[in-house]
């Protein structure tokens, strides 16, 4: 028996959650001598009232679908992977060498060659702590929050001393070649003929994280490998029985899962930048994990819950660009989104559930 | 209270008042109503026996009376006074005690630290352990209940654990005891033992009350007995003036044959052939020490034993997954082929595909997948089948198919394929694991424990599932440690101890005490194929979770 309608459960709750975490921030701002409505106005004005603020809203939700869902894949096999920011920065490299190395004549062959590069190198970071795990027990929030640093400065490495064109004093590769330059949606709408967005870096690869929820959503629940991944995630000892190896789950869940997140670097690197620069993720790895949380790690409640996080992180730009509330804060608004949402879920849903059976009781007797 | 108890030594039908009396006790939770109007009365100094099937409301019951629960309506009277009882401290005062199925005891601690946990008369120990030093002694002399006061509880064997436990309400004065399923853990003898201290107690004016699913029990020792059924109490009568059947049939609400009804078996060629099978755990532990036997076509191979002999060791390894980093050595042929036991080129899966269906002991744990809907449990293990897959992607409309008829031709209830298999009881989640090997018409199952915590009326359509699969002409080992389980279906018994069979034995020419013997590791002084070469070793038997020293 259900303890509260499935609407109550996906809906209600993060809605709830989100309101709390939307009074204590303004709270927050009230003690600061600020006004709560007037930063409210302002984040929902700079990044939802035009395009240009829906184009960058947009260009961030799409970084955190990615790291969203990459969270989400290796969270059905019980894996928490929170290396998404290494993942996603290996990715980056991916794209790097493929774009600055390979002839590729237009985007439209460089998009496809460039995604295979992001995945493979996401995918080759996933899978050392992958086989640590598998193989010889490793933690693998251990392995993967390590995996993080040893990115960063690998990266830091082969900027500085090997991507970095010659008399370059900045640490970062050379451009990619113009003819790899993905269309934005501006362009895309200037095509039909439409003024959105201009000077936004949302581009093509929002409708590829799109296709990838599409994808994510058949695989984990429709596929076999899916199916042996909810399987092993919810019970170890039910997997050996059922012939479903832990090993071969574990490293294909977290090869699939340092791909997604590797997959971000179409957007931020190929996408936004075009070129490789240090600390392009920018902290996205780590968004994807509230993301997923959020989203109840469904592909679905991973896209909303990027576009929440991705207008929490736009209006948060535009906040400390035209009020006076300071830059920390905004972290602090986007922290208490995460707790309340997150990590104090059972707060808010523990009484709607109580809520929910009483009234079931009183309308059955 | 407990002076008002000691004085009266009375049996049931004195005009003292009832050790407990339940007067229209209800318990709702949400929809569920787990307890409807529930009257009872316990008289002092009796043994009442509390029976029903699972989730029939006995455990909510008990733990109304024991302070977990908060009835919805109704009182409860004890020793003839009202009482509100609101958690377990009011309870224990009130001198009602409890033993657990699952026993609350710190491992690591001692047996005297154990009894006066959360009893301790201050803040220094050493005062309060003389003093339950001093108590213990005069408990153990009065009831049979030895139990060396210094032994750490994971030193002790289960029988002797269950003793502390039962030690630890009388020493907080418990007049009225109540035990939840003692004897599920127990070999034969143990159980033995219990009751001949549960006599003894009741002989020193004790209330007893026994909750258990095993009609033997209730018929031996029981004084009265109530049988609950759905949440009500259906009746409550004298044990001398009912029959195993009949009280059978009031928690059912219909007949059900006690006696699983076959025809002798007519075996066929080997179907498994295991010979010598070795296996040593990751920690270097003898699991199995050399297993011999065949099973052959239309015949059931019961394998009786205390758990934790190595039964799961050899139904692991048959089914295709031995524990990580075990040393199997051995022989395993199925039809005539050798079965690859090393690990490195077989798993459970290609076990299927080779023929080996499996029931494991642990549904909740391993048959079952709890947070998946019933449907996509039917598919568990054989998820791979052509019939269930289209292509890239599974047909998940020809396995909610499939599952629909499964639930249908096993009577699971609900019979809904969308719902969550914790969501089933226990018997009904057995149905749907139990479906799905047996439907897929195996040529060996593996069978652990078929009926652990299986209520009756399901208990009798799964053997008989399991004798229609025999009869097919299909070879089943069994494994249990409910000796009537095995004696009723097996056509062959052997007996597992410490890793080793002890011997075989034909169900109609031996006797529950004689497998006991066996059980319990005394080897038996016939020549046997299996138990030959080996010297009775009895220095084993005190080494034995279920041992009796």
């Amino acid at each position: 028996m259900e303890k509260m309608p499935k609407w109550a459960d996906v809906i209600l709750t993060p809605l709830i959650s989100l309101l709390l975490a939307a009074a204590i921030s303004a709270l927050v701002i009230l003690a600061i001598g600020e006004s709560p409505w007037l930063a409210l106005k302002t984040m929902i004005e700079g990044s939802l009232g035009s395009s240009y603020g829906w184009g960058f809203t947009l260009y961030y939700t799409t970084n955190f679908i990615f790291t969203g869902l990459a969270v989400m894949v290796a969270y059905h096999a019980s894996l928490f992977n929170i290396g998404g920011e290494g993942q996603a920065a290996m990715g980056g490299l991916g794209v790097a060498l493929v774009l600055l190395y390979l002839p590729l004549p237009h985007w439209l062959i460089a998009l496809p060659v460039a995604m295979i590069g992001a995945a493979a190198f996401g995918a080759a970071w996933a899978f050392i702590p992958a086989w640590l795990q598998a193989k010889r027990g490793s933690h693998i929030v251990i392995t993967t929050i390590m995996f993080n640093f040893i990115a960063a400065a690998a990266l830091n490495y082969v900027l500085v001393n090997v991507l970095r064109p010659v008399g370059s004093m900045d640490p970062a590769s050379a451009r990619f070649p113009e003819s790899t330059h993905l269309p934005s949606l501006s362009d895309m709408a200037l095509a039909f003929g439409m003024e959105w967005g201009k000077n936004t870096p949302v581009n093509v690869t929002f409708f590829v994280a799109i296709g990838a929820c599409l994808l994510v959503w058949l695989l984990i629940w429709r596929t076999r490998l899916g199916y042996e991944i909810r399987a092993f995630g919810k019970s170890e000892p039910g997997a050996l029985y059922a012939g479903i190896s832990p090993v071969r789950i574990t490293i294909i869940a977290m090869l699939i899962s340092g791909g997604l997140a590797g997959l971000m670097a179409i957007n931020n690197v190929m996408g936004e930048a075009e070129r490789l620069v240090l600390n392009a993720v920018e902290g996205a790895g780590f968004i994807g994990i509230a993301v997923a949380l959020m989203g109840r790690n469904h592909p679905l409640g991973v896209f909303l819950a990027a576009l929440l996080f991705g207008f929490l992180y736009q209006g948060g730009g535009e906040l400390a660009l035209w009020t006076s509330i300071p830059r920390e804060l905004i972290v602090v608004i986007q922290a208490l989104v995460i707790l309340f949402t997150g990590a104090l879920d059972n707060m808010v849903r523990m009484p709607l559930e109580r809520l929910f059976l009483s009234m079931r009781k009183r309308g059955g007797a | 209270m407990s002076a008002q108890a000691q004085q009266s030594g009375g049996r049931s039908g004195t005009a003292a008042p009832a050790a407990i009396e339940l007067r229209g006790i209800s318990k709702a939770f949400g929809p569920v109503q787990a307890n409807k109007n529930i009257n009872l009365r316990v008289e002092k100094g009796t043994i009442h026996g509390i029976i029903g099937e699972n989730g029939a409301g006995k455990s909510t019951l008990m733990s109304i009376l024991y302070g977990f629960y908060k009835p919805d309506s109704g009182e409860i009277l004890v020793n003839g006074l009202p009482l509100t009882i609101t958690d377990s401290q009011t309870a224990i005062k009130a001198g009602i005690g409890m033993v657990f199925q699952h026993f609350k005891l710190v491992q690591n601690f001692t047996v005297l630290e154990n009894i006066i946990l959360g009893v301790e008369d201050g803040r220094l120990l050493r005062p309060s352990l003389a003093k339950a030093r001093g108590v213990l002694k005069q408990l153990a002399e009065e009831y049979q209940l030895n139990v060396d006061p210094d032994e750490t509880i994971e030193e002790l064997s289960v029988g002797h654990q269950q003793r502390v436990e039962i030690l630890k309400a009388l020493y907080r004065q418990a007049d009225i005891l109540i035990l939840d399923e003692p004897t599920g853990v127990l070999t034969p003898a143990e159980a033995d033992h219990l009751f001949r201290i549960l006599e003894g107690l009741r002989a020193e004016g004790k209330t007893i009350i026994l909750i258990t699913h095993k009609l033997r029990e209730i018929m031996e020792i029981t004084d009265n007995v109530s049988v609950m059924r759905r949440g009500e109490m259906v009746a409550s009568v004298k044990t001398a003036e009912t029959s195993p059947e009949e009280l059978a049939e009031l928690m059912v609400g219909r007949k059900v044959l006690l006696n699983v009804e076959k025809t002798p078996a007519q075996p066929g060629a080997a179907i498994l052939e295991v010979r010598d099978l070795k296996l040593v755990d990751d920690e270097g532990v003898e699991r199995l020490r050399g297993i011999s036997f065949d099973i052959r076509a239309g015949e059931i191979l019961g394998i009786a034993g205390v758990s934790g002999n190595g039964q799961t060791q050899l139904l692991e390894l048959l089914g295709g997954y031995p524990e990580k980093g075990s040393k199997v050595s051995g022989s395993v042929r199925m039809n005539g082929e050798e079965l690859d036991l090393t690990g490195t080129r077989s798993d459970a899966a290609i076990r299927r595909a080779r023929g080996i269906g499996h029931v494991p002991e642990d549904r909740q744990v391993e048959g079952l997948i709890m947070d998946f809907t019933a449907w996509e449990n039917v598919a568990f293990g054989y998820h791979h089948a052509p019939e269930f897959n289209k292509g890239w992607l599974m047909d998940n409309a020809a396995i909610r198919e499939d599952a629909e008829a499964k639930i249908k031709r096993f009577d699971v209830r609900p019979p809904n394929a969308n719902l969550a298999a914790r969501n089933f009881s226990g018997g009904n989640q057995q149905k749907i694991v139990v479906a799905r090997e047996i439907e897929r018409n195996p040529d060996l199952l593996l069978i652990g424990q078929p009926t652990r915590g299986v209520d009756i009326g399901a208990i009798e359509f799964i053997h008989k599932r399991i004798v229609e699969l025999r009869d097919a002409g299909k070879a089943v080992l069994l494994v249990s440690v409910e000796l009537d389980e095995i004696l009723s279906l097996s056509d062959r018994i052997a007996v597992m101890f410490d890793g080793r069979i002890m011997g075989e034995r034909l169900p109609g020419e031996t006797t529950t005490g004689e497998l006991g013997l066996l059980m319990a590791g005394i080897t038996d002084t016939e020549n046997t194929p299996d138990s030959a070469g080996i010297p009775p070793d009895l220095k084993h038997v005190e080494d034995l979770p279920g041992g009796q020293p």
